[in-house]
């Protein structure tokens, strides 16, 4: 029979389209070139944050996606038993702090225009950081606690939705590689050419992460998302002494930002394995892997400056991955109004873990004609900020 | 002049160091260990020397000569205790990053050399088939044992069990019984059978490694010696004991190393020594680019060339081959390097050598390479990877509960490898075991070879690195690629 959508990805994006899809009654199959949680979404940290936003759409968006995880993930351990890998959904918390004199106005700022977009944001002194974080650097000079910051295992996560859908009738192919479109005589979109032969679908959907430029132009639909590198250090296991995420603000800065040049900012924080994470960078390479010790040196330094306890630290591996960039920081999340029956769900950045929910919900919506909870206007292909990035015929 | 660096100063690494010298390089070589001579000649320190070391070695005249040649050669440096973390590629070079100091060290200066040619020597650490009881004290990789008795004098036990595959059981219960272990018996989990294949189909090449030959044999003289039983189509298939080992239970295997039933027997033991082959330690080859074969050996050619300009690989990471072929190939390596032929004379001799000793290493995968059925003797509450103490029930269960045909993903959900030791003991088996729940196999393309950071560094040293030195390289990389 012919699924209603193929979902052309699985990682954590095409993972949570898939389960949203099926539970609203359409069939689906997913299709990945590699295996599953094999791409982006197994390459970076699963911070699922609302600090890092600003008023606006993405956080709209980020906070529909909080007030989805905790029951999702409820719903995932009774789908799936307790031998499933946990997701290790967690709300630590975030701590996000100035380090230098000139960064503090702008921090307190930051913080007070999300407040009025009904972000938990409190201003702490010094000596109230020093209690949430006893080994925090105590020249620090402004601190904001993010109560609302939780994190998960993304590849968990994916899997279990994954999983998930597959237990709702999703056909999940894996070591298929998507590489054309079919259309009808009328232009539509109407399913895929593969490395597996032809798999016809009532709608395409793009969730090909870092890749989803290619894979779109491969159905004659241009799209500007690009890699954006990033590398995360994992220390030695040690003795839990850091309980927040922890961050300098200079991370807003660096997520906003769309300079190519290396752009480090520290987010540290403790994993239940008892490792420390510290992420990440963000440069643009194209897909070039190659390890650089000059990034690892740029993370090592920012993360002293917030605990200079770990200069004893071992950093025990590196990895990295290459986030789906959009030029206007957004992600695309609905129909491309050009080629009928092409979706796209991706361009999320380093936000796709936390924003998986809430997407896979914006497209189930947009897909079977029901009320969105976030205005999708802003995720459309006709955005006036991509005006001039996305041209009507590829 | 050219300046060729050897990582690595084990029997490839020095001859390599030796044979780019005398073709008119300058050389750099370095070992993480203090002292040089790698695996197969690790000794006291030299203040505690005098004890008969050639009595414990063989070759023991040859390394000394290989060593003094090296150490008052002006064209040579040689730097112990330098721990190669990591080996970056730029677009206009490789530049391989070190650190110099004991391993612990918190403050070790930081090194980044960006040499004319490398040798890669990083030879192998043996592997270790989990068994029940692994992680108990008192057992130990045989390397480990042998080089506690070769390096400190120390014997792992007072009755001690030998188990695993290879000939290298052989020196190593040696080893043992001159420190003063009782060896209870070697037990060799290959059947006469594919013993026989692996050693008798060409008899006629042995005679080009007699030298190989009398070694082994002058082990075998010494287990008659010391009167150790050596038993094959046998292992060690659980050790017991509340604190540390007391027993071990051996069984015969079938021909895929499956445990017959009713054959279990209980020794009273206080160590055990097993070892089922070698892993290659190939992190520094992937890291600097170097094409990997299939059985995930660094692939060379014929000068032991690899895949990347400039970078040749020797010994053990090449294909385990024992001394003798790490010698030759190291020689051939260290030659090409500073820029000699393929066909001078200098190499002329080791060429043939290594002929006649590459074959030996088909003959170890052909007698001794680990069968399936081993896992018969795994149970559900085994350990598979001790770091994060993943149990082999939970590696199967995850792979079972997600499908996952990732790598990646199923070392993520258990935690397999992400340890201290970063799978350099489990990952095999861990892509082993999982790849078995999986139909179709892993696709991911990962492996656990793959290791960008090869050993610990401290934050502190990372930063303390930070803009004093390639930044300026590794920037104008970065634009180039904008
Ligand atoms: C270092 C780093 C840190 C990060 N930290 C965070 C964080 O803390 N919080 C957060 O929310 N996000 C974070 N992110 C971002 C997050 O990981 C991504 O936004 C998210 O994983 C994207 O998921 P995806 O499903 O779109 O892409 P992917 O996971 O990359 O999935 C895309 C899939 O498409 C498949 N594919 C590609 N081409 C084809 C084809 N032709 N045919 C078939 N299949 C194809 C690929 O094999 C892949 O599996 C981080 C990213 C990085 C790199
Ligand atoms: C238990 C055991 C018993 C053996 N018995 C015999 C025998 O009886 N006869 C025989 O012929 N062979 C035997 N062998 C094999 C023999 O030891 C090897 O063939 C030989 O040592 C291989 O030489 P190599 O130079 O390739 O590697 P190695 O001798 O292993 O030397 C590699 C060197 O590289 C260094 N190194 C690795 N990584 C780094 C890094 N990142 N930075 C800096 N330095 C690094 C290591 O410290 C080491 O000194 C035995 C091996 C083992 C494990």
């Amino acid at each position: 029979m012919t699924p209603d959508v193929v979902i052309i990805g699985a990682g954590i994006i095409g993972a949570a389209c898939a389960r949203s899809l099926v539970r609203a009654g359409l069939r689906v199959t997913v299709l990945d070139r590699n295996a599953a949680a094999s791409g982006t979404s197994a390459s970076g940290e699963g911070n699922l944050l609302v600090s890092d936003k600003g008023p606006g759409e993405e956080l709209r968006l980020a906070q529909y996606a909080s007030s989805l995880w905790p029951d999702t993930v409820a719903e995932l351990r009774r789908e799936l038993g307790a031998d499933f890998p946990s997701l290790e959904y967690e709300r630590k918390g975030g701590l996000v702090v100035a380090t230098t004199p000139a960064g503090r106005d702008p921090l307190l700022a930051f913080a007070e225009s999300q407040r009025g977009a009904g972000v938990d944001a409190r201003v702490l002194t010094v000596k109230q950081a020093l209690r949430l974080e006893p080994d925090l650097n105590p020249a620090i000079t402004a601190a904001i606690h993010y109560p609302e910051d939780a994190q998960v295992q993304p590849v968990a996560a994916t899997e279990a939705l994954l999983a998930s859908a597959r237990l709702g009738g999703a056909d999940v192919r894996v070591g298929v590689t998507v590489t054309g479109g079919i259309r009808a005589a009328d232009g539509a979109l109407v399913g895929v050419r593969t490395s597996a032969g032809d798999f016809s679908a009532g709608a395409v959907l793009n969730a090909a992460g870092p890749w989803s430029g290619e894979v779109s132009r491969s159905l004659d639909a241009s799209l500007p998302v690009r890699p954006r590198r990033g590398v995360v250090l994992v220390t030695t296991r040690m003795p839990h002494r850091i309980f927040h995420k922890v961050y300098d603000a200079d991370y807003v800065g660096a997520v906003g930002s769309g300079e190519a040049e290396l752009q480090t900012s520290s987010v540290v924080e403790s994993t239940a394995a008892g490792t420390v994470l510290i992420g990440s960078s963000r440069e643009q390479v194209g897909f070039d892997n190659r390890l650089r010790v000059s990034v690892l040196e740029e993370l090592a330094v920012k993360a002293l400056r917030l605990f200079p306890f770990l200069a004893g630290a071992s950093v025990m591996r590196s990895y990295g991955g290459f986030r789906p960039y959009m030029p206007d920081h957004l992600p695309v999340i609905g129909p491309d109004h050009r080629v009928p029956g092409l979706w796209h769900a991706t361009g999320h950045e380093g936000a796709g873990i936390g924003l998986s929910l809430a997407t896979a919900e914006l497209i189930a919506a947009q897909l079977t004609g029901g009320v969105p909870a976030v205005d999708p206007a802003s995720f459309l292909l006709t955005r006036p900020s991509l005006a001039a990035l996305v041209p009507e015929v590829a | 002049m050219t300046g060729v660096l050897v990582i690595g100063a084990g029997p490839a690494g020095l001859a390599a160091a030796r044979a780019a010298l005398r073709a008119g390089a300058s050389v750099t070589l370095l070992d993480s260990s203090d002292q040089l001579g790698g695996q197969y000649w690790r000794h006291l320190p030299d203040s505690r020397a005098g004890v008969r070391e050639d009595r414990l070695h063989h070759g023991w005249d040859r390394f000394r000569a290989l060593q003094d040649e090296l150490l008052e050669h002006p064209g040579c440096e040689v730097v112990p205790s330098a721990q190669v973390w990591a080996i970056e590629r730029l677009d206009e070079g490789l530049v391989v990053h070190v650190h110099v100091g004991p391993p612990d060290g918190n403050r070790r200066p930081s090194r980044e050399l960006t040499p004319d040619a490398i040798v890669i020597a990083t030879g192998a650490y043996d592997r270790t088939l989990p068994f029940p009881g692994w992680d108990l004290p008192g057992v130990f990789s045989a390397g480990a044992a042998q080089a506690l008795a070769k390096g400190e004098r120390v014997a792992v036990g007072g009755r001690v069990v030998v188990a695993g595959a290879g000939p290298f059981l052989l020196p190593v219960a040696a080893s043992l019984a001159q420190t003063g272990a009782r060896v209870l018996g070697v037990y060799e989990a290959s059947r006469p059978r594919a013993l026989a294949r692996g050693w008798l189909p060409r008899p006629w090449r042995l005679l080009g490694a007699t030298s190989k030959f009398g070694e082994l044999a002058s082990y075998a003289l010494s287990h008659v010696r010391h009167r150790i039983p050596y038993r094959v189509g046998h292992a060690v298939i659980a050790a017991h004991g509340t604190d540390r080992v007391e027993q071990v239970t051996v069984a015969r295997l079938d021909a895929r190393w499956a445990p017959i039933p009713g054959t279990e027997r209980r020794i009273d033991a206080d160590a055990v020594c097993v070892s089922h082959g070698f892993t290659p330690r190939i992190e520094l080859a992937i890291a600097a680019g170097c094409d990997i074969r299939p059985d995930r050996f660094v692939r060379v050619d014929d000068r032991q060339h690899t895949s990347v300009p400039g970078v040749f690989a020797a010994g053990e990471i090449t294909g385990i081959g024992g001394v003798d072929a790490a010698l030759a190939e190291g020689a051939i390596a260290g030659h090409g390097a500073a820029g000699g032929g393929a066909d001078d004379p200098a190499v002329r001799r080791d060429l043939a050598r290594r002929a006649t000793f590459t074959d030996f290493a088909a003959r170890i995968e052909a007698a001794h390479g680990i069968r399936p059925g081993w896992t018969g003797w795994l149970r559900p509450d085994t350990l598979v990877c001790r770091c994060e103490e993943v149990p082999y029930g939970r590696l199967r269960e995850t792979g079972r509960a997600t499908c996952s045909t990732s790598l990646r993903s199923l070392k993520l959900s258990t935690r397999a490898g992400l340890g201290i030791c970063q799978g350099r003991v489990c990952g095999r088996t861990v892509e082993d075991l999982l790849g078995r729940e999986s139909p179709g196999g892993l696709l991911d393309g990962t492996s656990t070879d793959r290791r960008p950071i090869a050993s610990p560094v401290r934050i502190g040293e990372l930063a303390a690195a930070h803009g004093r030195h390639t930044s300026a390289a590794t920037d104008a990389a970065r634009h180039q690629h904008q």
